[in-house]
């Protein structure tokens, strides 16, 4: 199955995870400190989130420490982008269209 | 033009000012033949096969790419206040109308003030992974250079309106 960024942020969990480890890099248990969830709750999200790419394992001594990929994160802005600009172009063309529709009642105004 | 995407929420709220009075705005969202007119994002085109707008009642139109690709969507009304406000429910669709979920929930709000009229767009999305599929289906493509082509075509259009 196709992962993707979308799927990483769809989840209130996997943001908090998200949030917490922008700040530093951190280990499967420390991160697991902060939630209520079973270790193996954050185990799945962590999984979920390195297939997302968003997150990479760094391994250090006997530790393994996962880090935020902040690029990725910035493709989840840069697509909102472009779903802005659907709404720019359509509107656009909407003030288009009615600049045409108001001159033309005028015009049948004066017929 | 505001754009505001709440993640947490799940929602895109859109608000625009139109220098036009609501009737005109209205009819324009309302109305088929003018809906086609501006709703696709150039290149594409926006090609309405069925609309029925009333409550219970549905828009069926394809978008059409420059090649002739049509990519279906389903959009049912769920409520209408004449001149104020619609509630729709989005998908995209197969060829038979079949509608592949999740799809989203929108509501338009139609404002008027001093003669222009302000629209404020709620879209409300179970999946931002659906939102993500209008870029990949090829919505959206080299947009610099469409810009260029539409600021060309409005300023050709607006330098007749003023003749």
């Amino acid at each position: 199955m196709r992962r993707d960024i979308f799927q990483a942020i769809a989840d209130p969990t996997r943001r908090a995870i998200i949030a917490l480890i922008a700040l530093n890099a951190m280990t499967p248990n420390a991160i697991a400190e902060h939630f209520d969830t079973s270790r193996q709750a954050v185990s799945k999200h962590l999984r979920i989130l390195t297939e997302c790419e968003l997150v990479t394992q760094d391994q250090q001594g006997r530790e393994i420490y996962y880090r935020l990929e902040i690029d990725k994160m910035k493709e989840i802005d840069e697509w909102l982008e472009q779903y802005r600009k659907i709404w720019e172009s359509r509107f656009e063309q909407l003030d288009v269209l009615l600049t045409e529709l108001k001159q033309q009642k005028k015009q049948e105004r004066k017929k | 033009m505001e754009f505001i995407v709440n993640k947490e929420t799940k929602t895109v709220t859109i608000t625009k000012e139109f220098a036009a009075e609501p009737a005109l705005v209205w009819d324009a969202y309302t109305r088929p033949e003018l809906l086609d007119q501006w709703w696709a994002p150039k290149p594409f085109s926006s090609r309405t096969k069925v609309m029925d707008f009333r409550v219970g009642g549905r828009r069926f139109y394809a978008m059409v790419s420059p090649e002739g690709v049509e990519r279906w969507v389903l959009q049912k009304y769920s409520s209408i206040t004449p001149k104020t406000n619609f509630k729709l429910f989005n998908a995209f669709a197969d060829a038979d109308e079949t509608p592949e979920l999740p799809g989203s929930d929108w509501d338009l709000n139609f404002t008027g003030q001093n003669g222009s009229t302000i629209v404020h767009i709620s879209i409300y999305n179970e999946s931002l992974e659906r939102l993500e599929r209008m870029i990949a289906m090829g919505f959206v493509e080299g947009t610099e250079a469409q810009f260029e082509n539409l600021e060309g075509l409005l300023e050709t259009l607006s330098q007749k309106g003023e003749e």
